[in-house]
């Protein structure tokens, strides 16, 4: 054992970096434990031979909250959202649809959509508004509520009644629970539009546009779009983060891989790393996902058997494969204007499309025709590629974690199955190709550490989220261990690149010190 | 004099409940019925010469012995006959039964499952838990969250009440339970496949969403809410077939002095003033009176009975979005003898309760992904009884009535239906049983096949959704049919609803029609006729 920490951080993902910021800011010594060689987790870059570099898994958010900007100074550290991107629904026969904040563009849109679609937008925006308190505090308890939390429900309540007005609020809660199929199916018409919005809306879930609950899911992805535009997050984001931790005054060791957390008479007392060096410290906090941090790091028999139960009965298997493109020259897709090009991009042609790529991942089966979500990040940055090339960041739904027939051969079959799908879009795109490289969840459990390849650190289910994320009894960042807290995607308010979970987490923290 | 203080549109088991309750305060009620035969989707109807069909609801668990006490329901000859075991046959030549009487029930579990046998009474006393609670809400009317009148604040403090009698971890508990698949929850507890599947079969009934779809878990309790003999969980079924129930029903309201009209089919709500002034039938007759309640389901009601321009144009679209998609079917069927089951033992009881085909969650998932497609499910899921082994007023001596619900059936495949269509759909049901009843085609006599079509087209009830609104929690409570008009009153005054689209929806349950019947009293200045709901033993 060496010097005494106040608080270890496991994981620099981007929520454990925020919580470490914070917690350096409020005086606490803080240390990063990483295993990975570089910061940012799922965010955080990724490099394929050849010089060919990647935003990580995620290739498309919203900017930072605002607040946590400005409290960390960010900004001053390197942070810049990037060039504001829209969205584009492919169509296999090249006229293709585009929407975004200002509005729906492209070939033969219906005039109905194109009126139905900013007030749409508007009023599922005013949704997500009016939802902040909830997402931006603690979750609150429903027992021996707490004032924070009683003030928390208050200000939903004001929100929901006065600032939303009767009939919204009406409105909001016949959605709350519904799915994005019916929503859509109300409200528009053009099946390009449905079908991306569904896709977005359930990008990284196991859910399909008709799985109730996915209103919420789109209202949760809803919240970032009130930080700013969509954009591709620049390679420095991660970066920026660390350092703005450091600057603060807490350490990050990289190749640093925590085995476990080490807890005595039912406190945590720091954490071991895979070396066998033992780190003491008076509060450790996992960004690593809960189930993995309970039933790994913590080990069950340190937790109350019905604790443990409801650990085990956490859902949450990744559904999304990442597929990593170095291109040698620029691709084209047929019909999509050059500037355009650096949208995000869906193969989601309609709702009945997305609904048919899910229900092969039901049943342990690789879709026959998968939803695609396509990022070509070097547009904006020339320095991830060679000169002339590029690189190209899919994400594949649905490709379940647990596949019937799990065999090298079936996913090389898949991943040229998912290249000749591009190549109707992309013609000639496969003929670019330098090197690829494909995720499937196992990968992505193997390489990040998220149990079961999750993306979100488990479902953003209802019954998984609020103050029952990621189980009751945890809900509100605090664990039954004392001194051990949880601040990743696991938590409330969930996945997503916001940087919330971190942040409630580190108040969390520094308001149970101060009593 | 076609004068009334009331009339009421449909005599469906809801209307007529309603019905009774308003004549029971001394009001004068006319119930107004299109078909020439009373019970809406509550009847006994005789399709075949000899036997008769429950041919759309075929069991009761769900009618509140509140509204049979009060009605004095017995003394107008209604009889339940409990339902006592239900089963589920597997691929591979075995069954599992789920019992009444608990020691073998548990052994029946132990042979599938020990882990599963113990993990069900930790079950049982969860959902146990969650049935009380729900079921003190069925006979009140749910408060309006955007109302600011001390009557929905005191409603809404009971609400909190109840649930702050909840402790913590319950009350996660049950939020859990609401909003969690029914295939999820189970596998919280069981294990085993065929466990698994028997019991979340129940949830998918008459719902456009699958055992994996979240929602789902909370119908388990409108299975287990019933209450025959006081038993909470236990089905039944009325002597002669769910006639019996609107005919026991009827028969309470004329004892009132209420007035019945068949082959009356009312085609406009008549307002003016921002006032219902009565109806008017098919006929030209109009019938006037100072309150009209409507039967029928939400949608329907708002769309086809009022002028447009009498209904605020909101509201017309929240009718137009009401979910109530019709997502099942049914055969009747006549039978020669009672058909052999090899994999059951001889003399077994089960051939008496629910049966049931689908032993694997993968199954009832795959059924669901056809209906999503507009067709009908290849491999659906079945629930099959035979209720003439315990009420002989079904069939003729020595011949038996089949009755089989169907999940799932689409509302329209592709094309819309056709007779042809629908045979096809029957004759997949009718090869499903014989899989397990080798004598079963030999015996078949008469079978009658409805679709969503038929369901419409006779009972009325908009694209054959059995519930008048399907049972999701977007469509619950304060939210059915629509915010806003959760409490039983229409957009004008006067005018009021009864239906299963409303609270606390569908099933054979009669608490709509109690409860709208309570909110009309109240309007009108009337005596309370209808029942408190029995405090918890």
């Amino acid at each position: 054992m060496t010097e005494h920490l106040d608080a270890i951080v496991v994981g620099a993902g981007h929520n454990g970096l925020v919580c470490a910021a914070y917690l350096a800011r409020a005086g606490k010594k803080t240390l990063v434990l990483e295993s990975a060689p570089g910061p940012g987790g799922m965010a955080g870059t990724r490099s394929i031979r050849g010089g060919y570099h990647f935003p990580g898994l995620v290739h498309v958010a919203y900017p930072f909250a605002p607040g946590i900007r400005r409290e960390l100074e960010l900004d001053r550290h390197g942070y810049a959202p990037g060039a504001p991107i829209n969205t584009t629904s492919l169509a296999g026969n090249g006229r293709h649809l585009s929407f975004g904040n200002a509005g729906i563009s492209g070939q033969d849109v219906p005039r109905a959509d194109a009126d139905s679609y900013p007030p749409f937008r508007n009023r599922y925006l005013s949704f997500a508004r009016a939802m902040q308190p909830l997402f931006d505090s603690s979750p609150p308890r429903l027992k021996e509520t707490p004032f924070r939390d009683k003030w928390t429900l208050m200000r939903l309540g004001w929100n929901l009644r006065v600032k939303l007005g009767r009939d919204s609020m009406y409105e909001l809660l016949r959605v709350a629970g519904i799915n994005m199929h019916d929503v859509l199916s109300d409200t528009f018409v053009d099946d390009r539009l449905k079908g991306a919005i569904a896709a977005e809306a359930i990008l990284g879930s196991a859910m399909c546009p008709r799985t109730p609950g996915t209103v919420l899911t789109w209202l949760q992805w809803l919240q970032g779009a009130l930080n700013g535009p969509l954009s591709i997050p620049s390679s420095g984001s991660m970066q920026a983060l660390a350092s703005a931790a450091e600057a603060a005054g807490a350490t990050i060791r990289h190749r640093a891989a925590v085995r476990r957390i080490l807890v005595e008479a039912g406190r945590a007392t720091g954490a071991e790393l895979a070396s066998g060096e033992k780190l003491a410290a008076d509060l450790t906090v996992s960004g690593v996902d809960p189930r993995s941090t309970f039933t790994e790091l913590v080990g069950l028999p340190q937790l109350d058997a019905m604790f443990g139960n409801r650990v085990g009965q956490i859902r949450g298997s990744g559904v999304v494969a990442k597929l990593l493109l170095a291109l040698r020259d620029k691709p084209a897709f047929r019909g999509l204007p050059e500037p355009e090009l650096g949208n995000r991009l869906l193969v989601a042609p309609s709702l009945r499309y997305v609904e048919h790529a899910f229900n092969a991942s039901k049943y342990g089966e690789y879709p026959e025709q998968p939803v695609l979500d396509i990022a070509i990040p070097s547009l904006g940055d020339t320095d991830l590629a060679p000169a002339g090339h590029h690189v190209m960041s899919v994400n594949v739904a649905f490709v379940p974690y647990d596949l019937r027939e799990d065999s090298e051969a079936r996913k090389s079959a898949f991943t040229k199955r998912v290249i000749a799908l591009l190549d109707e879009y992309a013609p000639g795109i496969e003929s670019l190709i330098v090197e690829h490289q494909f995720l499937s969840p196992r990968d992505i459990e193997a390489d990040y550490g998220a149990m079961r390849g999750h993306w979100h650190h488990g479902e953003l289910s209802i019954h998984q989220s609020f103050m029952l994320r990621p189980l009751y009894g945890a809900a509100q960042y605090d664990t039954p261990i004392g001194g051990l807290f949880l601040c990743g995607s696991g938590s409330h308010p969930g996945g997503g690149l916001t940087g919330l979970p971190g942040r409630n987490a580190a108040r969390r923290i520094l308001e149970l010190g101060k009593t | 004099m076609n004068q009334y203080d009331a009339v009421v549109i449909g005599a469906g088991h809801n209307g007529l409940t309603n019905a009774a309750f308003l004549a029971r305060a001394g009001l004068r009620v006319l119930v107004a019925e299109r078909n020439p035969y009373i019970g809406g989707a509550t009847v006994s109807r005789e399709l075949h010469k000899g036997w008769k069909y429950s041919n759309c609801s075929y069991v009761c668990s769900l009618f509140r012995p509140e509204i049979y006490n009060a009605l004095d329901l017995g003394r107008h000859g209604l009889k339940v006959i409990p339902l006592v075991s239900s089963m589920t046959f597997k691929q591979n030549g075995d069954y599992f039964g789920s019992y009444s009487n608990p020691n073998v029930r548990r052994r029946e579990l132990m042979r599938h499952s020990h882990r599963d046998a113990d993990a069900a009474i930790r079950f049982d006393a969860d959902v146990l838990r969650w049935c009380k609670l729900i079921r003190s809400f069925l006979l009140r009317t749910p408060p309006d969250p955007g109302s600011l009148r001390p009557r929905d604040a005191f409603e809404f403090a009971w609400l909190l009440k109840k649930f702050h009698e909840l402790s913590e971890a319950h009350l996660y508990e049950f939020i859990r339970f609401f909003t969690m698949a029914i295939a999820e929850y189970l596998e919280n507890y069981f294990e085993n496949e065929t466990i698994l599947a028997h019991y979340s079969g129940g949830s998918i009934i008459g719902t456009g969403l699958g055992v994996y779809s979240p929602g789902t878990a909370y119908v388990l309790l409108h299975h287990a809410m019933g209450e025959v003999d006081g038993n909470i969980g236990a089905w039944g079924f009325a002597r002669g077939g769910m006639g019996a129930i609107s005919g026991a029903l009827a028969s309470a309201f004329r004892s009132y002095g209420g007035e019945i009209r068949t082959g009356a089919e009312v085609t406009r709500i008549l307002v003016s003033g921002k006032r219902a002034r009565g109806v008017v039938l098919s006929s030209g007759e109009a019938i006037t009176a100072r309150v009209v309640v409507s039967n029928l389901d939400a949608r329907r009601t708002y769309t086809k009975l009022f002028d447009e321009t009498d209904v605020p144009p909101l509201l017309l679209k929240r009718a137009r979005q009401f979910k109530i998609r019709g997502s099942s079917g049914k055969l009747n069927i006549a039978l020669d003898g009672l058909p052999s089951f090899p994999a059951l033992p001889e003399g077994s009881p089960l051939t008496r309760g629910h049966m049931h085909f689908t032993d694997t969650l993968m199954r009832l998932e795959k059924a669901y992904d056809d209906w999503k497609d507009d067709r009908w499910s290849e491999d659906p899921y079945c629930d099959m009884l035979i209720p003439s082994q315990y009420d002989p007023t079904l069939a003729p001596p020595g011949k038996h009535m089949m009755t089989v619900f169907v999940q799932y059936c689409p509302v329209e495949p592709e094309g819309g239906w056709t007779d042809e269509k629908r045979d096809r759909f029957g004759r997949v049901v009718l090869d499903q049983i014989a899989d397990y009843s080798p004598d079963f085609k030999s015996l078949l006599l008469h079978a009658e096949v409805r679709t969503p079509r038929e369901l419409e087209d006779e009972v009325g009830l908009t694209e054959g959704n059995i519930f008048q609104g399907e049972l999701t929690f977007d469509q619950l409570l304060f939210n059915r049919p629509f915010p806003g008009y959760a409490q039983y009153r229409g957009p004008v005054r006067g005018m009021y609803m009864c239906g299963s689209s409303t609270h606390p929806g569908g099933g054979v349950m009669g608490a709509p029609g109690t409860n709208a019947a309570r909110e009309i009293l109240h309007d009108l200045r009337k005596n309370d006729t209808t029942p408190e709901e029995f405090s918890d033993d």
